[in-house]
């Protein structure tokens, strides 16, 4: 019984913690992989509610599908903004490229 | 100060406005979680309505049951809002397929052809052990649409040819599946989507399987992000 | 006590997710906290109807509104990107400037 306790607090405990990082961190990428591993964990947090039809439906699209629709947008974004660097600063360019590579690097 | 305000940068943390606004929110919270507290919690519910009328259903999930045959509206009206998001992407952008498909690795490839055929297996699995355990055509569709994002990533070339009506035809199928059968259901002597009574259990079946089909196609070109490429629609 | 456990990590959610949506001015960000917010009532609705194994059947109506919720959600969230990329799009330097210039070499 208290061992189900703790589970429960333990779960909704790192669900928060989970939410709250994803919300505040500054890099983008790294809140859309927190809101995937918060979306695996509010599926076990399904089937321990004895739903396990949402459960199944929440690990297919929280992990298969929000994911990669927020990974591409993010993809998309960033090169938008990278054409329009390109175009404001026309004759940094090579500069820009280079600063660009950079930020790969350490990314 | 900074465990209260997520998503702020440093610059910004002592702003008096957004000392307001969270002030605002805590209080709603409390609002809230006292509303929560006086819920009535745990109790049965429409449990023994749904377990008296399992049987007329046809299938055996009781979740199932409420989602195809007692609230059958409400799931008519969610395959067609799913519908509407994809009229929407698509009146927005056009998708770009296939631009470096030689960067993607043999590997990856070979894995995906593994995979995509299993997925499908594990769809079909899904909607047919929907009538009595858990699983249907949301979860099926899920999968079905998890293993189409699997096939864009990979960039594989036969995606573009695919003809974009045989897409539209898909993404139809479920929505007037389920509105031609609620509409038979009128014409003979029935309410809307009142099935006979005795061949309910097939007809959930077929039901389940077109709108597996839709979702999956609608996951799938939600995630393509737009119109397909050299469309009926384009100049 | 498990049902007020949970509810009352959905209210936090919530509340959380609202509060991001006010503060943070990010396009991408802001859908993240609209999803943050709507998984928090799908925690609310599920977890009212929860009971143990003991006590008997759960009510199935939140499961199948849960159900349709969280693929409704997705969509939303799917259609919404798409907007903010666009957005992104219609609101770039060099989409202004070429718009200039075409209305610069229509009007001569």
């Amino acid at each position: 019984m208290t061992l189900i306790m703790l589970f429960d607090i333990l779960l909704v405990a790192t669900l928060l913690w989970l939410a709250w990082r994803l919300l505040a961190t500054e890099d983008i990428f790294k809140a859309v992989v927190l809101f995937i591993s918060f979306g695996l964990l509010m599926a076990l947090a399904w089937v321990r509610m004895r739903a396990p039809d949402v459960a199944l439906a929440e690990a297919a699209l929280g992990a298969g599908l929000t994911g990669p629709l927020f990974l591409s947008a993010l993809r998309r974004m960033e090169r938008i903004r990278k054409e329009e660097r390109r175009v404001d600063t026309d004759e940094d360019r090579d500069d820009d490229v280079k600063a660009g590579n950079k930020r790969k690097e350490t990314i | 100060m900074m465990m209260s305000k997520p998503g702020i940068s440093g610059r910004r943390r002592f702003d008096p406005f957004l000392l307001l606004i969270f002030l605002l929110v805590l209080l709603l919270t409390l609002i809230l979680a006292r509303a929560v507290c006086t819920l009535p919690m745990g109790g049965e519910g429409l449990a023994g309505e749904v377990a008296r009328f399992q049987q007329q259903s046809g299938v055996e999930s009781p979740v199932t049951a409420v989602l195809l045959n007692f609230r059958g509206y409400d799931t008519l009206l969610e395959v067609m809002v799913l519908l509407l998001a994809v009229i929407g992407v698509w009146s927005l952008a056009t998708a770009s397929f296939v631009k470096n498909s030689f960067a993607t690795s043999p590997v990856q490839i070979s894995v995906v052809r593994l995979l995509a055929p299993l997925m499908c297996l594990v769809a079909a699995y899904l909607v047919r052990q929907g009538t009595h355990l858990a699983g249907g055509a949301f979860q099926g569709g899920a999968v079905l649409g998890a293993a189409g994002v699997l096939l864009l990533v990979t960039e594989l070339p036969w995606l573009s040819v695919v003809p974009s009506l045989l897409l539209r035809i898909g993404l139809l199928l479920g929505p007037l599946c389920f509105l031609a059968v609620a509409i038979l259901c009128m014409f003979s002597g029935r309410q809307l989507l009142q099935y006979p009574s005795g061949e309910a259990g097939w007809i959930v079946l077929l039901i389940e399987s077109a709108c597996a089909v839709s979702i999956g196609l609608t996951l799938a070109s939600l995630f393509a992000g737009g119109r397909p490429g050299g469309d009926v629609s384009d100049d | 006590m498990t049902n007020l456990l949970y509810s009352l990590g959905g209210v936090l959610l919530f509340t959380m997710g609202f509060f991001a949506l006010i503060a943070c001015s990010h396009p991408l960000r802001k859908i993240l906290a609209v999803n943050v917010m709507s998984t928090g009532v799908f925690l609310i609705l599920v977890a009212s109807a929860y009971r143990p194994e003991s006590a008997g059947n759960i009510d199935p109506l939140p499961h199948a509104m849960v159900l349709t919720g969280i693929v409704v959600s997705v969509s939303v969230t799917a259609l919404a990107l798409v907007l903010a990329c666009r957005v992104q799009e219609t609101s770039n330097l060099a989409f202004l400037k070429q718009q200039r210039n075409g209305s610069e070499e229509s009007g001569e």
